[in-house]
């Protein structure tokens, strides 16, 4: 075995009380694909930051080839060969793909030097199928395009080692093949790679070993993952085994959610082009399709927040008029927004003001103008207790909850008040195992009380699991609608890319 | 080398322990200047320290000085929470001035005057700051250029009025006509200028803080502060919110003006407010957008402007060090905020 292009010794790292890494022992060959493996939480996030520069670790070192190195900010990681893609991209939206690769390069003798840049562009195109057109704003990128951009500059900078924190987890499963073809060339050429991930499966066919963390300590090493099964790792990363939950037949009552004709004008994003559906109590609608073909559009109309221009929608047999959140909403419609950070919760406010943000204004938690603080406090505990939220109670700023803590307060907020119908986008997107099982679970719960769900989801596999029947999304149309007995992957990714139509 | 890393919490007492720092910061960095000008640093904040806050009719001075900037400095911490930023206090704190002057003016009786002298101000400073809301609202244009320069655009308003229609037809001065003998404020304590406006400043913040802390409105407006995506989804009509915001904010700098001119000047002229309204955006910032901190914060403020004149006359330093010592105290404040997003860490070797 070839000597380690990067090796951490005996990493700790705390934050106060809480110990996000102890002793961590890590090294990437070149040419080696590594799985980094953790629920949330696990202390991943912050390993690869103390790699990348962003924090310093309270003991142990970091060897490159050999070398013990001090890694103060990302500018020492890049001199060190290290490059990062982080879940969020970090690009300046307004400038092309060449000025965003450009940015921070020394020029020539002051002058920015355009014509080697779009040669090394063209170079690294040409050798891991990573092209991109070096003049367009990158704001005109799809996100798997931005992606792209960002591994191409860490490339670019002469990154040896590429950290890649849940690249997949903003791709549409084409992409994601895109993605691994592209890895996998890097890696023959003596590139390592460090892949975080949530998802099993990639981790398997992507990565030639894995360490698993749990609680910041390493608690396991798998040497073959292809060869070891995905339920072997679900338990090393979380202790216990997992048992996906089954979904018991249902006998679904009345429409509780109909669309009829719905269409958009194209606004931000795909319009929709008469659009009919229909949810039954005690039912789980799937909503698959590659995205951007209209989900965002649809979410958008059935949570009140834009009219439709023709068409009309009932909730509970009654009709809807206005289109306004408040109303949708007390017709009994709940909602897990896709974006938690963005259009669910408020992450500078404490929790329990979350919790309670779409029924403020009801007796629950006001009366006459006055807000009722201990009812919302007690409210906002009960939750915290029912769901096992972890916090250390409802005034913490929801900001400081992990991501799938946020998504079980989002939940807790929602099924309180018994919805009728419920929409929900991407619902397990970047949560661990156990976070989404608990998620699961609690749809099928729902559904067995008698609630229709709309679940919005790229992840089929998900779909499938839980969905009584799927519809696919093709540019803003339902192309057709299978029952999940009939329906595979296969079939649903055929249709999904506009090849089959079935009704 | 030391470097900022993030934190991951925030403890409760720099609430308490960051203003302090700001302004103990601000005094070491003012004291350059006052060595600089010739007089003992000692000397000099002593004096101001006497002249503000040394006796009785010294605090009951400061008192009055703190009462337009309580106001203002609500207007601004309220507009702020809801991240309208409202940089024209000024502007609507000289509307409330004239609109209540002119109400002042008429003869009425006494308590039925200053009541709507008080009507007439907060409307004045309301329908100001409408201007902006409406604009942002409607138009999507930037609240803080659109709201600063109003302020202008009110002075000389007022200034065409004072040299105009309002000028002092014997004397030539351009001040207004004096409102009311039977407007003005009552005096509270005998021998001082301690009027019926501190006390309703020193009422207002904790009212204020009621409305923020304690009533939808005050749970809106800080939602839409903090994430109006969020609180649209969530029902909340973020346009409605942000302009009741508006609304309640210009309301409260019109009272500032409505307070100097039945307490203190009891007319208008061009410097009624020696920028009352950009100081309470000092002393928003130092209460931490509070409007229980308001108090304290302007308190600072007024004792720093009254002292500061005193200290002009006894040691020969200008009188100036009191802008200087306000803008420091806004600028370390910004940069004590930075402390509770981030810590400086040691890391490596020098």
């Amino acid at each position: 075995m070839p000597a380690p292009l990067i090796e951490m010794r005996g990493i700790s790292k705390s934050f106060g009380a809480v110990m996000a890494n102890e002793a961590v022992d890590l090294s990437v060959a070149p040419g080696e694909i590594l799985g980094l493996l953790g629920e949330n939480g696990a202390g991943k996030t912050t390993l690869m930051n103390v790699l990348f520069g962003a924090y310093a670790p309270d003991a142990g070192e970091i060897l490159v080839e050999g070398r013990p190195v001090t890694i103060n900010n990302s500018a020492d990681a890049l001199a060190a060969g290290i490059g990062m893609v982080h879940q969020h991209f970090h690009l300046a939206p307004r400038l092309s793909v060449l000025e965003n690769l450009l940015i921070g390069i020394p020029g020539k003798s002051g002058r920015i030097d355009r014509a080697g840049g779009l040669a090394r562009l063209a170079e690294i195109g040409h050798q891991h199928g990573l092209t991109l057109d070096p003049d367009l704003p990158v704001s005109a990128l799809s996100i798997g395009e931005q992606q792209r951009l960002e591994i191409v500059k860490a490339l670019f900078r002469g990154a040896r080692l590429l950290i890649l924190d849940e690249p997949t987890a903003v791709l549409a499963p084409t992409e994601v093949d895109g993605l691994f073809s592209a890895l996998r060339s890097m890696a023959a050429q003596g590139l390592g790679i460090i892949f975080i991930s949530h998802k099993l499966n990639e981790v398997r066919a992507l990565t030639h070993r894995c360490v698993v963390l749990r609680h910041g300590r390493v608690t396991g090493r798998v040497d073959a993952p292809a060869s070891t099964t995905s339920s072997e790792m679900a338990r090393l990363m979380c202790g216990h085994e997992i048992v996906p939950p089954a979904r018991g037949p249902s006998t679904p009552g009345a429409a509780v959610l109909t669309l009829d004709g719905i269409s958009t004008s194209r606004h931000s994003g795909m319009a929709l082009r008469d659009v009919s559906l229909s949810v039954r109590a005690g039912e789980i609608l799937g909503i698959a399709g590659v995205s951007g073909n209209g989900q965002r559009a649809l979410a958008e109309v059935i949570s009140g927040v834009r009219a439709p221009d023709a068409g009309r929608m009932t909730i509970a047999g009654k009709s809807v008029s206005r289109f306004s959140p408040r109303e949708v909403q007390a017709l009994g419609l709940g909602r897990i927004p896709e974006d938690r950070m963005t259009t669910g919760l408020v992450t500078n406010l404490p929790l329990a003001d979350s919790m309670v943000l779409p029924r403020i204004g009801t007796g629950a938690f006001s009366r006459n103008g006055l807000l009722r603080p201990d009812a919302i406090h007690a409210f906002a505990e009960e939750q915290i207790k029912a769901y096992d939220i972890r916090c250390p109670g409802p005034m913490t700023r929801a900001g400081a909850l992990s991501g799938g803590n946020l998504q079980k307060a989002l939940l807790a907020r929602e099924l309180a008040f018994d919805p009728k119908v419920l929409i929900v986008s991407q619902p397990t997107r970047g949560l661990d195992i156990g976070a989404a099982r608990f998620i699961h679970e609690k749809f099928l719960d729902m559904r067995a009380r008698g609630c229709g769900i709309v679940v919005i989801g790229e992840d089929l596999e998900e779909l499938l699991m839980l969905c009584d029947r799927i519809a696919v999304m093709y540019e803003g149309c339902i192309v057709g609608t299978l029952d999940s007995a009939d329906a595979t992957i296969a079939r649903l990714g055929l249709m999904m890319t506009g090849a089959e139509g079935h009704s | 080398m030391f470097r900022l890393e993030a934190r991951t919490s925030t403890p409760a007492w720099f609430n308490l322990a960051l203003p302090l720092l700001a302004i103990g910061a601000t005094l070491v960095l003012c004291s350059g200047l006052i060595a600089l000008a010739g007089a003992g640093v000692i000397e000099a904040y002593g004096v101001m320290f006497a002249a503000s806050l040394g006796d009785s009719y010294a605090i009951t001075e400061t008192l009055v000085r703190a009462t337009p900037m309580i106001f203002t400095g609500l207007a601004v911490a309220v507009a702020f929470r809801a991240k309208f930023w409202n940089i024209g206090a000024e502007g609507q704190l000289l509307a409330g001035a004239v609109a209540s002057c002119a109400v002042g003016a008429i003869p009425m009786p006494g308590p039925l005057a200053m009541l709507l002298m008080a009507l007439a101000g907060a409307a004045a400073g309301a329908a100001v700051a409408l201007i902006p809301a409406t604009l942002r609202v409607k138009f999507k244009v930037d609240d803080v250029v659109s709201s600063l320069l109003l302020n202008s655009v009110i002075f000389y308003a007022l200034m065409a009025l004072i040299e105009g229609p309002w000028k002092d037809s014997f004397s030539g001065y351009p001040i207004s006509p004096p409102i009311e003998d039977s407007a003005n404020f009552p005096v509270l304590l005998e021998g001082t200028r301690l009027h019926l406006g501190v006390v309703a400043a020193f009422v207002a913040a904790p009212v204020i803080w009621f409305l923020i802390a304690r009533t939808t409105l005050g749970f809106r407006i800080r939602v839409i502060g903090e994430n109006p995506e969020a609180a649209r989804y969530g029902g909340i009509h973020v346009e409605r919110v942000l302009i009741s915001t508006a609304l309640l904010s210009g309301a409260l700098a019109g009272l500032a003006g409505v307070s100097e001119v039945g307490g203190v000047h009891f007319q208008v002229m061009s410097d009624i407010s020696p920028g009352y309204g950009y100081s309470g955006i000092v002393v928003a910032m130092l209460a931490r957008l509070n409007p229980l901190g308001v108090m304290p914060a302007a308190l600072f403020l007024a004792a720093v402007m009254t002292g500061a004149e005193a200290m002009s006359r006894a040691t020969g330093v200008p009188a100036f060090l009191s802008d200087v010592i306000q803008g420091t105290a806004l600028l370390a404040m910004l940069v004590a905020l930075l402390f509770t997003a981030y810590r400086i860490r040691r890391v490596g070797a020098a």
